[in-house]
């Protein structure tokens, strides 16, 4: 059993289709939505966390791609720039999740990728613009 | 038995001198007292890199040919102040850019120039029979111009309260982005460390104490804007509100971007982090008696940020030990709490210059006047003359 934590584009001619049953039942994965979302332009997104066997995740990733949908790794899609960051901690109370956290030694921040749930809370509590978020 | 200044600097020059960061004090004096400590350690250094909008820099552009008396001055678009005498101005942190508003201001300004990166300056004057010159445009950079110095009217406050929203709308504050409903909870001073937390009553941090500036080495110069020494205090000394501020001073030119940073809260406006160490030498018992302070022991008032009001409704003291654990109670609801200043930065700051007193780079001065232990703040009211 492994996790990932992907994110999936519908491209429109695809949104209505029931593909995320498709995860259950064919790969035998259990996921968990974290969002999910429709543009007014028919894209539709969706955060999914899944868990299962490792060839069947990568199968049904294959699946994914031939039906359209456009799969990224979540974790990815947040990126904090070390360089910028001065290790404040006002995300840290923002976050929801404690995805971001200072450690207790050093004061340092610290991103934990996995417990992200990419809510964007903390996009714009940056001082120094030093967290992006790409969705 | 007492330590004078002096003393201390023999010790630095020849290398004997005991330093220890305001952090490393505290379990110091715990395992070998305060009489031990007082005769072993020589200097306490204490530090803080805390956003701090009463920031900004003096700066001499030298004269073009035929010379201007500049009336209006613009750098990067952000409007300085020159009123002041021909190729005078001060750019202010807090100002913004009339063409990127928040994104760009004063602030970056200063940190473009502490970079290196050449700046664009354009002034206009109403032209006199001395200064023939009506407007200029050109680019300057920290080696074009002349002086530039760091002149901060209030900086490294004894304290601040931290910050809270009972409201059900996020608010954007300069205690940052605060959630609804007490979704967090936001704080600033660097606690044990911090400079005036250390030295409660002023009693070796004074007018002329040489400090640590932005990675300069720069001075106190006055004591701060909204000064006011007369906040509630507990027995150990430190107030529990912004007590004493202090007006700061340093060569911009001789800065790091490390620690002089720029920034911008969303909805407030721009600001800048400014890092700054003060040296506090171990007097006598009595100062260790302050420098021992720990997080636990210094309180805070957390108050509601959505009442727009000069006073705002406080939900109770709390110690910054609790604020910096990340979690804190109010109204029986856990509230996540994080720090608007760097601990971590703060704690470089103090180890930056204790090395910086031990190599022999960093002397001590005794400060050449008090800051003042009587002054009070004043509010602004709205009177005619005859109510004055």
């Amino acid at each position: 059993m492994i996790k990932r934590k992907l994110v999936l584009s519908f491209p429109e001619n695809i949104v209505t289709k029931p593909i995320t049953y498709k995860l259950v039942k064919e790969f035998n994965l259990e996921f968990n939505i974290l969002r999910a979302e429709i543009t007014p332009n028919m894209e539709g997104k969706m955060l999914i966390e899944i868990r299962g066997d490792k060839a069947q995740i990568d199968q049904a990733i294959e699946y994914l791609t031939d039906t359209g949908v456009s799969v990224q790794e979540a974790a990815k899609d947040i990126i904090i720039d070390m360089n910028q960051c001065v290790d404040c901690g006002i995300c840290t109370s923002i976050c929801i999740t404690q995805a971001l956290t200072l450690d207790s030694k050093s004061f340092k921040l610290k991103f934990n990728k996995d417990k992200c749930i990419l809510c964007e809370l903390c996009r714009d509590c940056c001082p120094v613009s030093a967290i992006k978020v790409h969705i | 038995m007492a330590k004078t200044i002096e003393e201390i600097n023999e010790k630095i020059k020849s290398r004997k001198v005991v330093v220890l960061n305001a952090e490393e004090i505290i379990d110091y004096v715990k395992e070998k007292g305060i009489k031990k400590a007082a005769k072993e350690v020589d200097v306490v250094t204490t530090a803080t890199f805390g956003p701090m909008c009463s920031s900004g820099a003096f700066i001499n552009f030298g004269h073009p040919d035929p010379p201007i008396k500049m009336t209006k001055v613009w750098l990067n678009d952000v409007p300085a102040y020159a009123g002041i005498a021909a190729v005078d101005v001060y750019i202010g942190a807090a100002e913004l850019s009339e063409t990127k508003g928040m994104n760009y201001g004063g602030a970056y300004v200063i940190e473009d120039l502490v970079l290196g990166k050449p700046v664009k300056l354009r002034a206009t004057a109403y032209g006199t029979n001395c200064y023939s010159r009506r407007e200029i445009e050109t680019y300057i950079t920290k080696d074009t111009i002349n002086q530039a110095y760091l002149f901060n009217p209030r900086n490294a406050l004894q304290n601040y309260p931290a910050a809270a929203n009972s409201s059900n709308r996020t608010i954007y504050t300069y205690m940052g982005k605060l959630l609804p409903n007490f979704g967090n909870a936001t704080y600033t001073s660097a606690g044990q460390l911090s400079p005036l937390l250390n030295d409660p009553y002023y009693r070796t941090i004074g007018i002329g104490t040489r400090i640590f500036l932005a990675g300069s080495q720069g001075y106190v110069s006055w004591y701060g804007t909204q000064h006011n020494p007369g906040k509630e205090r507990l027995a150990n000394g430190t107030p529990c509100g912004p007590a004493g501020s202090l007006a700061l001073i340093g060569n911009l030119k001789e800065m790091s971007p490390r620690y002089l940073k720029a920034c911008t809260f969303q909805g407030y406006g721009v600001t800048m982090f400014v890092g700054i160490g003060i040296p506090i030498p171990v007097i006598d018992e009595e100062m260790i008696e302050f420098l021992k302070i720990k997080d636990e022991d210094i309180y805070t008032e957390i108050f509601d940020y959505s009442v727009q009001r000069r006073n705002k409704p406080s939900y109770g003291k709390i110690n910054y030990k609790q604020l910096r654990s990340g979690k804190i109670k109010i109204n029986d609801k856990f509230v996540q709490t994080g720090s608007i200043s760097s601990y971590s930065r703060a704690l470089e700051i103090s180890n930056v210059l204790k090395k910086e007193i031990e190599n022999g780079k960093f002397y001590l001065t005794a400060s050449v006047a008090p800051l003042p232990l009587e002054e009070k703040s004043n509010n602004l009211e709205i009177l005619s003359k005859e109510e004055l």
